[in-house]
């Protein structure tokens, strides 16, 4: 291996691990008191409840879509009267916790990776631990708890307001009364479809509140560094979610095999 | 006049950055009680000197006290303790800029007191009086001068009545007479609450208004130290012209 490569390799390892130690010490310290309640309880609103007006009009939006690619391969069948439930099924089991996976990545990776970011450049978390508060504690877990609590809330959003998308496709070509649409929306979707769909996205929130509080405390370089820090944020926290996404719907199936039939 | 205990010890402390050494081998003790100043060129390590007592610097090599406590070998919900004796006004003051002033100086005394909300307030309005931001208790830090932040900071420095008062430039940016205050209280805090007090500054009338000893470092080392009269008659050139100059910032 040429050394610089080598030297690369080594580094990129280097920064990984520390990231996975970053990682278990945050996964750590939610379990163990002092709480910061108040803290965490601000960063759900901040990252949760301020992401809501994304989310619902995304789920309206991605409900419409699918709702008409979902007719339009089903009527080939002769099958429309099925499109609710499949749309249902789709949505909870995987396209509502990605889609929210993806654009939470974006704002609350940017928004984390660039407060802290800037905090860190400004000495501001210094100072945090200069009056005798633990920045980890302070600044990380509260924000990885308050991201873990928001993602099922959202995606249960994300998947109602989906479905009210889709009757909003569906009643504009059939006229089907809501009703009826949310009752046989629902009439296939069972509880062992729900559930590991909701864990995911905690794991998700778990994935993008670590990332982009590990790239925002280890800012250096400045104002240029703040704005990387945000970059890197979302890229990595997408890319690092999307790979979880595979061996968590790999490890779901095997759980809950019912689920893969 | 004996001595009194020594509420920081430096002992033989050393740290490099990458292969810069910014502090050479530097044992350093300071008097409780009394105010010791840290002059220095810009660039000698006076910021890293301060970061290591409060412990956000860890050292290469050597131990640092806090009465008698090696800080260096403390866990860090004993730091935290040790933290709550200390006040910290760092060179850019470092306002969480997210919060009023008001709430800045509030926020120590929120975190490790039992204070009501409303004796807090009172509290965090009285230390800002002291610097003279009375007026300024609502506005957000990015709003202020510099000289406003710096002030603010020393407000929020001395928000737990901290028995060691760490002040790094306390009168850059500020006018004189705005400077000369800061001293006062500087001075006063002494007098009355028997704070020990490090003060960096570049100000030479500033630093002989305050200081009992005075600590002079250089290329990582402690070049002089004594009191005023000491280093005018130092051996050293450096110290000596230091010592004559009239302004500073
Ligand atoms: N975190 C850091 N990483 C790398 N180098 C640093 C760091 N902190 C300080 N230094 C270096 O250590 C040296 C001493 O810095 P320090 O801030 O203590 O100087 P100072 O004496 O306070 O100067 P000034 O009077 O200008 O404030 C400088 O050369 C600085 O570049
Ligand atoms: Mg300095």
């Amino acid at each position: 291996m040429p050394g610089f490569v080598r030297t690369v390799v080594v580094s990129r390892l280097a920064s990984g691990g520390r990231a996975m130690i970053f990682a278990g010490r945050a996964l750590r310290e939610i379990f163990r008191p002092p709480f910061e309640f108040q803290e965490t309880a601000r960063q759900v609103y901040e990252l949760g409840w301020r992401s809501l007006p994304l989310i619902a009009a995304a789920g309206y939006a991605v409900g419409i879509v699918m709702s008409m690619h979902t007719r339009a391969s089903l009527e080939r069948f002769g099958a429309e009267a099925l499109v609710p439930a499949v749309l249902a099924l789709a949505l909870v089991r995987e396209t509502g916790p990605l889609v929210v996976g993806l654009l939470v990545s974006g704002r609350v990776g940017a928004g984390v990776g660039a407060e802290l970011g800037a905090m860190k450049v400004t000495e501001q978390i210094d100072a945090l631990e200069a009056v005798a508060v633990d920045s980890f504690k302070f600044l990380v877990v509260t924000r990885v708890v308050a991201c873990m609590i928001a993602m099922p809330i959202l995606t249960a959003v994300m998947n109602i307001t989906g479905i009210i998308g889709g009757w909003t496709a569906e009643s504009a070509v059939s006229g089907m009364p809501f009703e009826t649409y949310f009752r046989t929306a629902f009439s296939l979707v069972q509880f062992t479809d729900y559930v590991p769909g909701t864990l995911k996205t905690m794991v998700f929130g778990f994935i993008i509140a670590v990332t982009a509080s590990y790239l925002g405390v280890h800012t250096s370089g400045g104002t240029q560094g703040v704005g990387y820090a945000a970059t890197r944020s979302v890229v990595t926290a997408s890319i690092l979610m999307i790979a979880a996404n595979v061996v968590l719907v790999r490890l779901i199936f095997f759980i809950f095999p019912e689920t893969a039939e | 006049m004996t001595e009194p205990p020594a509420a920081i010890r430096l002992d033989r402390v050393s740290k490099a950055f990458g292969s810069f050494r910014v502090l050479d081998d530097v044992s350093l003790r300071i008097p409780r009680g009394r105010a010791t100043v840290v002059l220095g060129r810009s660039g000698t390590g006076k910021s890293v000197t301060l970061r290591h007592i409060v412990g956000l610097l860890q050292p290469d090599a050597g131990r640092v006290f806090v009465d008698d406590v090696e800080i260096t070998a403390l866990s860090p919900s004993a730091l935290a303790e040790v933290r709550q004796r200390i006040g910290f006004l760092f060179q850019n003051a470092a306002l969480f800029d997210s919060i009023t002033v008001a709430e800045n100086v509030a926020f120590p005394m929120r975190r490790h007191t039992t204070l009501s909300d409303g004796e807090v307030r009172a509290r965090a309005l009285e230390k800002l009086a002291a610097v003279g931001l009375a007026r300024a208790a609502e506005s957000m830090p990015g709003s202020l001068s510099g000289g406003m932040r710096k002030r603010a900071g020393l407000a929020r420095a001395m928000a737990l009545d901290p028995a060691i008062l760490l002040v790094d430039e306390p009168s850059a940016g500020l006018d004189p007479v705005t400077s000369e205050e800061i001293d006062d209280l500087l001075v006063a805090l002494k007098h009355q609450r028997g704070t020990t007090l490090v003060v960096v500054t570049h100000n030479i009338p500033s630093a002989r208004r305050i200081a009992d000893t005075m600590v002079f470092l250089h290329e990582g080392r402690v070049l002089a130290s004594g009191t005023a009269a000491d280093l005018e008659r130092c051996e050293h050139e450096l110290v000596r012209k230091f010592m004559q100059s009239e302004a500073g910032g």
